[in-house]
């Protein structure tokens, strides 16, 4: 009986097994998987680095918001980054966003206030295609929950861009990259060294700006981690405690059947 | 139930309605429950209060859900970043569907190994592979609400299978649509069914239980209860142990939630539904990919096809696929009879327990080949899989039951237990 006890165990171990395994996603074709980078946030209690989100706020702002919308973030949002109530304001002020309809029912310019949406570079998908060769740049807010590899496949994408290998045509208005899936982007190189001018004194290499930046994106994807793996502790921590009580209880009750 | 003892306004309800004697005789003292029961019967309360999680967050889900193609994939994301704690209603909500599907599987094997199914419980199974067709139902459609590019090409492939169904399939189709494409109306209908389900399967569980009552809990030597002698009551007993499991249970759902709650997702679905742009892999939510892969598996050439269509003169592929499919689920309904044994547990059958555990990998074999493109040898394993599922089914266990010569069951509960115990 017990034999077949740990025989049933194991079989079930390898089944919850064996459904993570086929539940993890499936890479497309022949592209190579970017290489794993060393992520504060992907560790179990990590968290996002403040002044790295904050230099790849800023690599968003002055390089990708010209293509990339991020409409699901608000200026206030910026306030967890460690940006001050004041810093946020002055963000959102540099943006002129249309309001209204007022009181004559005509729609008017402000300057953005932190309730506000990110501001998108098009006004809507099809001039964003129209002024991208026929396709919309993506909206980068869920960018690395909405890829295979997460931000490993973004920080490989952003510094991927290599000289496509003899025998393979890149068609007009095609760049080669190595991590994009079939090769072929129409996305040029967007970051190279010194694209951005950090104030705080980091060296602004390429690999810096794709680092920050994409530590920007995972946090604009799941600005809720830090919070859910900082309650997740108490919760097991609980649960744990609990389990344990638990099993105390029902070894109490049990002992006088035996 | 002796009211002597009770506290007067108890007695007063009791007096009234019999809730407390109802409540002792249904998990209480008074529910005589066989006294050898392993972990594997704590998976029907784990599925029961899988199901509460489920109800609870998903009527909270509902308040700050729009279900329009506009706003749905928004609103979603409203729930995550603005609704307060949103995201840990969403992530439970979300990762509690595959803890529902990882509970009530395990569930059932366990009923397939001990031989639960057997007289006179055969009703009891039965209702229960309906509750799990009605679990299916209720996923899917939850799975389209967020209206992510998964969503929508899932809803689009799975609605689409009914178009097989000879001469009223494109109408079924239409009317599951609500028009002529996946599209707003379908997307509320699903909402709407999604709501309605869950308390349809809350029905099912009741009948489910009711039956359970009746002749109680099978057990691991699968013999019948014969005194007293070889039970104990449901309280404190399985009460505690249930409890306990739950403990462990919450710990492995909740690590999940914490700590990764997109896992069993796929990140297609936090991409917008768009109709004009096809994903690489469709591939549908892992607790379906068995399915999928014997749906997948019906090609032209498939010998079991060319087989049941007499050579492709009665039905085309497609068809084949989509009734092999739902074939794969509803013949668990004929399981009391499939299986001609006298003895229920495979832990004295052990060549049925040997074809037991082959079935379990073939299933996953199954999993694994519905993830997976179908191409070169994944279509081969896939048919080949599918082959030996149905010939399980269809073959081995009526021939193996009805031949195989069971081991020496023990004289009662009570004494395998004191055997045990040696």
């Amino acid at each position: 009986m017990k034999m077949n006890m740990m025989k049933t165990s194991a079989a079930a171990l390898a089944f919850v097994a064996t459904v993570m395994v086929s539940g993890t996603s499936f890479a497309a074709g022949d592209t190579p998987r970017a290489p794993a980078q060393n992520w504060s946030f992907n560790k179990l209690f990590g968290s996002f680095e403040p002044a790295a989100a904050q230099r790849g706020f800023q690599v968003y702002k002055e390089v990708c918001s010209g293509c990339h919308s991020m409409s699901l973030l608000s200026y206030r949002h910026l306030s967890q980054l460690g940006f001050s109530e004041d810093e946020v304001k002055a963000i959102a002020a540099s943006v002129e966003v249309t309001a209204g309809p007022n009181d004559e029912g005509e729609m008017f310019e402000r300057p953005g206030i932190p309730a506000d949406r990110f501001k998108a570079p098009f006004a809507n998908v099809q001039a964003a295609a129209a002024a991208n060769n026929g396709k919309a740049p993506p909206d980068l807010s869920l960018m690395t929950k909405a890829r295979v590899g997460g931000a490993d496949y973004v920080y490989g994408l952003l510094v991927g861009y290599e000289e496509a290998p003899s025998g393979v045509e890149v068609p007009e208005g095609g760049n080669y990259n190595k991590y994009f899936p079939g090769h072929v982007i129409a996305m040029g190189p967007p970051l190279s060294d010194e694209s951005v001018e950090y104030t705080d004194g980091t060296k602004p290499t390429l690999s810096q700006h794709a680092k920050d930046v994409t530590t920007f994106m995972a946090w604009a994807a799941e600005p809720e981690m830090e919070a859910r793996k900082r309650m997740g502790v108490k919760v097991l921590l609980f649960l744990l405690v609990l389990t344990g009580m638990l099993y105390a209880v029902k070894r109490k009750v049990w002992e006088n059947l035996h | 139930m002796d009211t002597n003892n009770m506290h007067p306004v108890m007695k007063w309800v009791e007096y009234r309605l019999p809730v407390f004697s109802f409540l002792d005789h249904s998990l209480g003292t008074q529910y005589p429950t066989p006294k050898n029961l392993n972990y594997w019967w704590n998976f029907g309360s784990l599925a029961g209060l899988v199901l509460v999680i489920m109800i609870a967050s998903g009527i909270v889900l509902a308040m700050h859900y729009t279900a329009h193609v506009d706003y749905a994939f928004d609103s979603v994301e409203r729930i995550m970043r603005d609704v307060n704690y949103g995201w840990l209603i969403r992530y439970i909500h979300m990762n509690g569907g595959s803890m529902f599907f990882i509970v009530v599987y395990i569930h059932m094997f366990r009923g397939l190994y001990f031989g639960s199914y057997q007289a006179p419980r055969e009703l009891l199974w039965m209702i229960g592979v309906f509750i799990l067709l009605a679990m299916m139902a209720t996923a899917f459609m939850g799975y389209v609400l967020p209206w992510g590019q998964m969503s929508f090409w899932g809803a689009t492939v799975i609605t689409n299978l009914f178009s097989a169904i000879p001469l009223v399939g494109d109408s079924i189709v239409t009317l599951l649509w609500g028009g002529f494409s996946v599209d707003n109306p379908t997307l509320n209908r699903f909402f709407s069914l999604h709501y309605l389900m869950p308390f349809v399967i809350v029905g099912l569980v009741v009948v489910h239980i009711w039956a359970l009552h009746v002749h109680g809990s099978n057990n691991p030597t699968g013999i019948d209860v014969k005194s007293e002698q070889d039970t104990i009551g449901f309280h404190p007993y399985f009460t505690t142990k249930d409890l306990f499991g739950m403990g462990l249970f919450m710990m492995f759902f909740m690590f999940f939630v914490f700590y990764a709650p997109n896992f069993f997702g796929e990140p297609d679905n936090y991409i917008p539904a768009n109709p004009l742009v096809t994903p690489a892999h469709i591939v549908p939510e892992w607790y379906f990919l068995p399915y999928y892969a014997i749906l997948r598996a019906f090609t032209g050439d498939f010998l079991v096809y060319q087989v049941i269509s007499l050579g492709g003169l009665l039905m085309d592929a497609k068809l084949a696929g989509v009734l092999a499919m739902f074939a794969s689920i509803l013949l668990l309904l004929f399981m009391p009879w499939l299986d001609g044994a006298k003895v229920r547990s495979c832990s004295f059958r052990p060549i049925m327990a040997m074809a037991f555990w082959i079935f379990v990998l073939d299933c996953l074999v199954l999993g694994y080949i519905g993830g997976k493109p179908a191409e070169g040898n994944f279509i081969t394993i896939g048919q080949w899989a599918t082959f030996y599922y149905f010939a399980h089914l269809l073959v081995i266990v009526p021939l193996v039951s009805r031949l195989e010569r069971p081991r020496q069951l023990p004289d009662s509960i009570n004494a395998s237990v004191l055997k045990a115990a040696e």
